[in-house]
């Protein structure tokens, strides 16, 4: 047959599996983002290097010191240096935040790919995420960490629980789709096995929602942690975390406001960073990009 | 006669600048009024562009009109402004597009509709809009036309939905109409009824249509003037009769030669080879349980009974909803069959379980429609193809040399295995599919309108892979088509199926060119282009048997 038809100009492919990280300067407020979460992180990581004191040490003689040289923003009611303080808290917010968002993803994904692709555990799986739902993520926290003790590992648990549904979900919506595609039904022809179709085939079209999910689940996680501390349900008083900071200053919150102020400004920055990120990441990876297989 | 549409040596690129690569290069048409003008070409040809160009609905920025001009009714529309087009729209010219259901708004009556065109562009009072409607809607033939005024898009029949599109179209009697693909979703009968319908409504208003379609059959149906694109070019414009018959260009020609024929080709000597599969009384019931525990039952195919034997073809034909899929997936085992069996080389395989049927699974493979959807675009197509040989033991290396073989085999570059679906054309994906169908060496290729989705010219290439693939290898070939012209070409024995039932079956030559059944006359009758012989440029002799 004389007739060539031309191939149709290749379009380059995005796929989530190799992200273009180009999107975190995509818009000035998205850089600015990203330079805030970045200063956070490092800060947090190299706390032990740049925290000018021990943040554990008390010094009754200092007790409530506006800011010095010696104390760059005061110190607390029990004459520990905020900064110092301030510096390590981060630590726990972030470890928390990755933590939840990588457990809860990791948990989730298999719940969602299984339920997506097996009618029988989808109906008892999604009942079982409902009732998790309907439950206050808070109070479910409180819970959970009232009955097995508050240390860093039973809060990141905590918190996860709550985070599980929502992972789920969204896999398994997506699996719900993606199994009606012509090439998962090749696969099945071809004799692939379920694990095999599901981690071939199946999961990486979960791949660019989740990372979106995940900044979500991430920055909902630092909040929910600071909120247990301050309710004095999260991780002992002992350790410094932005929320347990914030629950000390606030008997003392009319004589040294900064001591609330500190901690609570850099919480917000932290989420509104991680928010903004997981937006420019949707935008970034728009399920939308299907249009390209789509033919004409 | 004066042009109703003048269109005078177009250009539109993508983009502002002069350099940038032109989408349409020198397009130059005219249609006069009572007059219908096929735009024909592939996809991609620039058909769809240029009639979007003239309807000023260009994606404004990315695509720019450069050069040239549209003239309608000797109103030039390049330079006129989004008012004035608005105003021409629907009054001077209107379109009707390829699939009704996506371009009617869904929780709006069709009524209501239609009305809304006339509101906008007339003084009409409500009841006089609504005389209007109905009087339209019965020009259309639509039935009950006060029940349809007041129905939602899904409760109509895709033809229906068209009916109420062109009714739409023609309220204000545009001097133009512009109809992109308006039967290629339909099937042939309901197509057969449209065309006649914008026959009609031409000669009876004097409307000027530009008809586009890929379909030769539908451009000898329906056209006074031919026009032929390719790769934003025309390729040359004439007569219905002139082009058909004594086409100028070289790249007519071929594409005319591309249409497979509808007179069966000869018959090949009858098979003693074994029979490699049975389908005995098959039949699949969907059950819909509804709220209040009554259960509807659908049965999409009932007593379906079908014999292969090795290196042959036997092709089930059939309009959309005639369960013809449903058969071929129980076959392959996608979806379970409810009653009757499947053997596989004399093996029962409609009740194994995953576990048991899967060393059965290699001997029967399938492709599928949509190149576009059967290749998974994150993996490399070596990947793909061995996919199917590992699952079944065979260790990678030597998988992937299988690829290699098979990518020679299906006539595409040794480089492509590790390149990604994606930087293929269609009919090479198709042709990836069928390699990697064939890399478990099945005995049975099940293709579920397998070539429908494909241009013309790469269809036959399809075909004729999938024809010289059966002589060499000796595999038995399902072929699942709702394109007779296909069948005619391809199949030994045809089963046509209607409403989930086989209403006639056997050698093709025998069903295609002296069917017993009324409705397989039916469906031949209203095959479009019937009285014509595209490859051999003249009408079909009556009698005519392919030599």
């Amino acid at each position: 047959m004389a007739i060539e038809t031309l191939p149709e100009p290749s379009i380059p492919i995005t796929t989530p599996l190799r992200p273009r990280l180009g999107f975190l300067t995509a818009t000035p407020i998205i850089a600015v983002a990203t330079i805030c979460l970045s200063l956070i992180i490092a800060v947090a990581v190299l706390a032990p290097l740049i925290a000018p004191h021990d943040p554990l040490l008390l010094a009754p003689a200092q007790r409530l010191k506006p800011s010095s040289a010696q104390f760059l923003l005061g110190t607390d009611g029990y004459g520990r240096d905020l900064l110092s303080r301030i510096i390590y808290g981060g630590r726990i917010s972030l470890l928390i935040g990755i933590g939840t968002a990588i457990l809860a993803i990791g948990i989730g994904l298999v719940i969602g790919l299984v339920s997506g692709f097996f009618k029988w555990v989808d109906a008892v799986m999604m009942r079982v995420m409902d009732g998790l739902m309907a439950i206050p993520s808070v109070l479910l926290a409180v819970a959970v960490v009232s009955l097995s003790g508050a240390s860093p590992a039973t809060v990141l648990v905590a918190i996860t629980i709550p985070e599980i549904p929502r992972v789920a979900r969204l896999v398994r919506s997506v699996v719900l789709s993606a199994r009606e595609e012509p090439y998962v039904e090749a696969a099945i022809s071809l004799g692939s096995s379920l694990p095999k179709i599901m981690w071939r085939h199946l999961m990486p079209n979960t791949v660019a929602p989740l990372i979106v999910q995940g900044t979500y689940v991430c920055a909902s996680a630092i909040l929910t942690e600071a909120i247990l501390s301050f309710l004095g349900a999260g991780i002992s008083t002992e350790t410094p975390t932005w929320g347990n900071i914030m629950a000390e200053g606030r008997a003392y919150f009319q004589i040294k406001p900064s001591l609330i102020f500190w901690p609570g400004l850099l919480l917000s920055v932290a989420i509104l960073s991680v928010n903004l990120i997981g937006d420019a990441a949707r935008d970034a990876l728009d399920p939308r990009m299907k249009q390209r297989e789509s033919g004409k | 006669m004066s042009a109703v549409l003048d269109i005078d040596n177009l250009v539109v690129g993508l983009g502002k600048d002069a350099k940038a690569p032109r989408i349409l290069d020198g397009v130059s048409l005219q249609v006069a009024e009572s007059e219908t003008l096929c735009l024909v070409g592939e996809s991609g040809s620039g058909k769809s562009m240029t009639s979007l160009t003239v309807m000023g609905l260009l994606q404004k920025g990315s695509l720019v009109p450069s050069g040239g001009s549209v003239k309608l009714v000797g109103e030039e529309l390049l330079t006129a402004s989004d008012r004035r087009l608005r105003q021409l729209r629907a009054t001077t010219m209107a379109m009707i597009f390829q699939e009704p259901m996506t371009a009617l708004n869904p929780v709006v009556p069709v009524g209501r509709q239609i009305d809304e065109v006339l509101c906008a562009h007339t003084e009409l009072d409500a009841r006089a809009r609504k005389k209007r409607i109905l009087e339209m809607m019965e020009q259309v033939r639509l039935p009950e036309v006060e029940r349809i005024f007041a129905s939602y898009p899904h409760r109509l029949s895709g033809g229906q939905r068209q009916r109420i599109m062109i009714a739409m179209a023609l309220v204000l009697e545009p001097k133009l109409l512009i109809a992109d693909e308006p039967t290629t979703a339909l099937d042939v009968t309901t197509q057969k009824q449209i065309l006649t319908l914008i026959r009609d409504l031409q000669r009876d208003h004097g409307t000027a249509v530009l008809f586009i379609t890929h379909d030769m059959g539908v451009v000898a149906e329906i056209a006074d003037r031919v026009a032929v694109m390719r790769q934003g070019r025309l390729v040359e414009t004439g007569a219905l009769d002139t082009i058909l018959r004594r086409p100028a260009m070289e790249y007519t020609r071929n594409l005319l030669s591309s249409v497979p024929s509808l007179v069966p080709r000869a018959p090949r000597a009858d098979s003693k080879e074994p029979v490699v599969l049975e389908a005995n009384e098959l039949g699949k019931v969907y059950r819909e349980r509804s709220l209040f525990g009554k259960t509807r039952e659908v049965a999409a195919a009932k007593d379906v009974t079908l014999t292969l034997r090795k290196g042959r073809t036997l092709g089930i034909v059939g309009e959309s909803g005639s369960g013809k899929s449903t058969v071929a997936r129980c076959i392959v085992r996608l979806i379970d069959p409810t009653s009757g069996g499947v053997r596989l080389a004399g093996r029962e395989i409609s009740e194994l379980s995953r576990r048991l049927l899967q060393p059965h699974r290699k001997k029967i493979q399938i492709i599928f429609q949509d190149p576009y959807r059967s290749l998974n675009p994150r993996i490399s197509i070596g990947e793909t193809i061995a996919e199917g040989p590992i699952n079944y033991g065979m260790p990678r290396p030597q998988a992937l040399e299988k690829a290699r073989e098979l990518l020679e085999l299906v006539d595409l570059p040794l480089d492509a295995i590790s390149r990604y679906p994606h930087q293929f054309s269609g009919g090479q994906r198709q042709r990836i599919a069928i390699a990697r169908a064939l890399a478990l060496d099945p005995d049975v290729l099940v293709a579920d309108e397998a070539v429908s989705a494909l241009d013309v010219s790469v269809q036959a290439q399809v075909l004729e892979l999938l024809d010289e693939i059966q002589n060499r290898l000796g595999i038995a070939l399902l072929f699942i088509t709702h394109d007779l012209r296909v069948a005619a070409q391809i199949c030994d024995d045809v089963a046509v199926m209607q409403h989930g039932r086989i209403v006639e079956q056997g050698p093709a030559a025998q069903v295609l060119a002296d069917p017993k059944e009324a409705y397989t006359r039916a469906l031949l009758e209203a095959a479009p282009g019937r009285g014509w012989d595209f490859a051999n440029f003249r009408p079909v002799s009556s009698g005519a048997v392919a030599n």
